[in-house]
């Protein structure tokens, strides 16, 4: 490789084309590869998007690769016939909705003040709050903790407990600090501005971007988390999240126990509704996602750079 | 209002002293900042009632803890319950698991993501670079569930995909998620495949910080690709690779719930076992909370400790540092 591609003034055409050759073999190496990978990355959905729309037979035949057979929508009839998985949808939606609004009242409260140098005692409050980071009081004490405060089995417990988050305060705060001019905040100080009149109609407009893609993050994280969900929620089933109730349909009915599905015994065929019950908890952030992405990119690019 | 006189006052006090420059007492800077504090007090509330409040109940590692009895009345054990637990076989399965399933996804986890961004580096199509990155991302945004329940489909052994064409060409249908081995190559591997497409998004921001003018130096000397991708691109993101392993390993202990517990099923119980999900085992489902306290306890401050002195390493060998 070194040989061909070292002559970079080609004193003969045929070097030339031969380096370009080369070149042309590397990028189509280059290319194959990347396409695979990210092809691995998408396949699986197709997949159980074509058994969710296809005929049972066939699924049960094991015929199905990439493409449906026999389109029907018969399962996700079923699933919207469902009343407890609309339930958890709603549970979802509705907590998704309130943990995000209260994420972002706590984030901006926590991160215009700490973004403020004339704060007094600004890193020992800074301290306080970057602390829960790298230390937590861990499973139990949390269950317990919630278990006290009498929140088990509420909506509470899905909404208030995370809303606070160490890292998305952290990305706040170093936006904050970056983006928006000290001088801008001062003047408007020295003009007679309270503090929260300068957040309110100076800070915010200014932190739109920012403002996305934390809720973006808030949002996210919440539809897609189960573990609090499967810890908190116990005997209200009617208060289990897309995802908890993806969770005991789907993968705690594993092959090797089935007879553990919550009511198979009405389901007729488990395979199909399984996989159409899998698209309808990933529909929803298939949707969002191309609109997400940018923003996710840019959160994650602030949150690496140390506050 | 009572508020508007004391907007005055510290409008006032401030035109006379201009900002913090003088020493004044605390009274002084809680009247300036009433509002900035005020503002603290909704983000210090949720932090000391569920971060703090939580950090409290840690004292139940120390004691006999009964649900009747409370935190303050159970006895104190002094160090008993950690003597117990670090006795029982369960819990060095646990930190083995742990530390199996964290170091293995590290081992073939952390090269994929800068093999990937110094390929996608390579690619000049715009459109075909931004579609694939959009396929790479995707799985990032999934939640463990849908990715537990899309493996089984994938992979489960009676109508998994993949064992179907196993089957087709002949195969004998492998267990991928029903016995313990394959189940821990499985995870691994799906663990890998849905972080690495995320995992480049550093690397291709510190790519595109590589100074351009290297590269055309490297072209006038006659450097092929390759010899720029090794000799250019790679020392120039060294920083950032060292930086993100060490943090990574300073993450070894820490636990990985959702993702073991959306994969592990009666079958497979090897490998499944790690500390989180031990705790959970221990004190949720059977209401041995001192003990399960315990364990949570031993992870955390050793994961804790793992992260001050990542931290350290990297400091001293020149890098950032995550503090």
């Amino acid at each position: 490789m070194d040989s061909a591609t070292k002559i970079i003034l080609p004193k003969t055409n045929k070097a030339w084309t031969k380096a370009k050759a080369k070149n042309r073999v590397i990028d189509i190496f280059i290319y194959s590869f990347i396409l695979i990978v990210s092809l691995t990355c998408v396949l699986p959905f197709i997949h159980v998007l074509s058994k969710s729309i296809s005929s049972e037979a066939y699924v049960i035949a094991n015929k199905i690769i990439l493409l449906p057979k026999g389109i029907t929508l018969s399962a996700y009839k079923k699933i919207f016939a469902d009343a407890s998985i609309i339930r958890s949808f709603y549970v979802s939606v509705v907590v998704t909705f309130l943990f995000t609004i209260l994420g972002m009242i706590i984030t901006i409260c926590a991160a215009y003040p700490l973004s403020r140098k004339q704060l007094k005692g600004r890193t020992a409050l800074t301290f306080i709050f970057m602390f829960t980071m790298y230390f937590a009081g861990g499973i139990i004490p949390e269950y317990l903790l919630m278990n006290q405060l009498g929140l088990l089995d509420s909506w509470s417990a899905l909404i208030l407990p995370l809303a606070f988050s160490p890292y998305n305060l952290l990305i706040m705060k170093t936006s904050l600090q970056s983006s928006i001019p000290d001088s801008l905040i001062e003047s408007a100080y020295l003009d007679g501005a309270g503090q929260i009149r300068i957040l309110r109609s100076i800070v915010l407009p200014l932190s739109k971007p920012i403002i996305a893609t934390l809720s973006l993050f808030y949002a996210v994280g919440r539809w897609n988390a189960y573990q609090d969900a499967l810890f908190y929620i116990k005997q209200r089933t009617d208060l289990r999240p897309l995802q908890l109730k993806l969770y005991y349909l789907v993968v705690a009915a594993t092959e090797s126990f089935q007879a553990a599905v919550e009511g198979s015994a009405q389901l007729t065929n488990p395979e199909v509704l399984k996989a159409s019950c899998i698209m309808f908890a990933t529909i929803p952030i298939i949707c969002i996602y191309p609109f997400a992405q940018k923003y996710f990119v840019q959160g994650t690019m602030i949150g690496s750079v140390k506050g | 209002m009572k508020s508007a006189g004391w907007v005055k006052d510290g409008i006032n006090t401030k035109r006379t002293k201009p900002l913090g420059t003088n020493k004044h007492g605390a009274l002084f800077y809680l009247k300036r900042d009433w509002q900035l504090y005020l503002l603290l007090l909704i983000p210090l509330v949720f932090a000391l009632i569920f971060k703090y409040g939580s950090m409290a109940g840690l004292v139940i590692a120390f004691k006999d803890y009964k649900i009747l009895k409370g935190f303050a009345g159970s006895k104190w054990v002094g160090f008993q319950v950690f003597e117990k637990v670090f006795a029982m076989r369960d819990f060095g399965k646990s930190v083995r698991n742990t530390l199996l399933l964290n170091g293995l996804t590290l081992i073939f986890g952390f090269p994929m993501p800068i093999l990937l961004a110094l390929l996608l580096n390579e690619i000049k199509n715009k459109y075909f670079k931004s579609i694939t990155q959009t396929l790479l991302y995707l799985p990032h945004f999934l939640s463990f569930v849908i990715i537990g329940a899309i493996a089984y489909q994938i992979f489960g052994q009676a109508s998994g995909i993949v064992n179907n064409l196993i089957e087709a060409c002949n195969g004998t249908r492998i267990p991928f998620l029903q016995e313990d081995n394959h189940w821990l190559i499985t995870y691994v591997a799906i663990s890998v495949w849905q972080s690495m497409g995320w995992g480049t998004i550093i690397y291709l921001a510190a790519i595109t910080g590589v100074n351009t003018e290297l590269y055309e130096a490297a072209t006038v000397d006659g450097a092929g690709r390759w010899a720029k991708c090794i000799n250019i691109t790679l020392p120039c993101i060294k920083g950032t690779i060292v930086t993100l392993l060490i943090m990574n390993l300073g993450k070894i202990m820490g636990g990985s719930f959702e993702s073991v517990y959306a994969l592990m099923n009666v079958a497979t119980t090897k490998f499944t076992t790690t500390i989180p999900v031990l705790v959970y085992n221990y004190g949720i489902k059977s209401g041995k909370f001192s003990e399960a306290t315990a364990i949570g306890l031993f992870q955390s401050v050793v994961g804790l400790i793992l992260v001050l002195a990542a931290d350290r390493f990297a400091k001293k060998l020149g890098e950032e540092g995550l503090l």
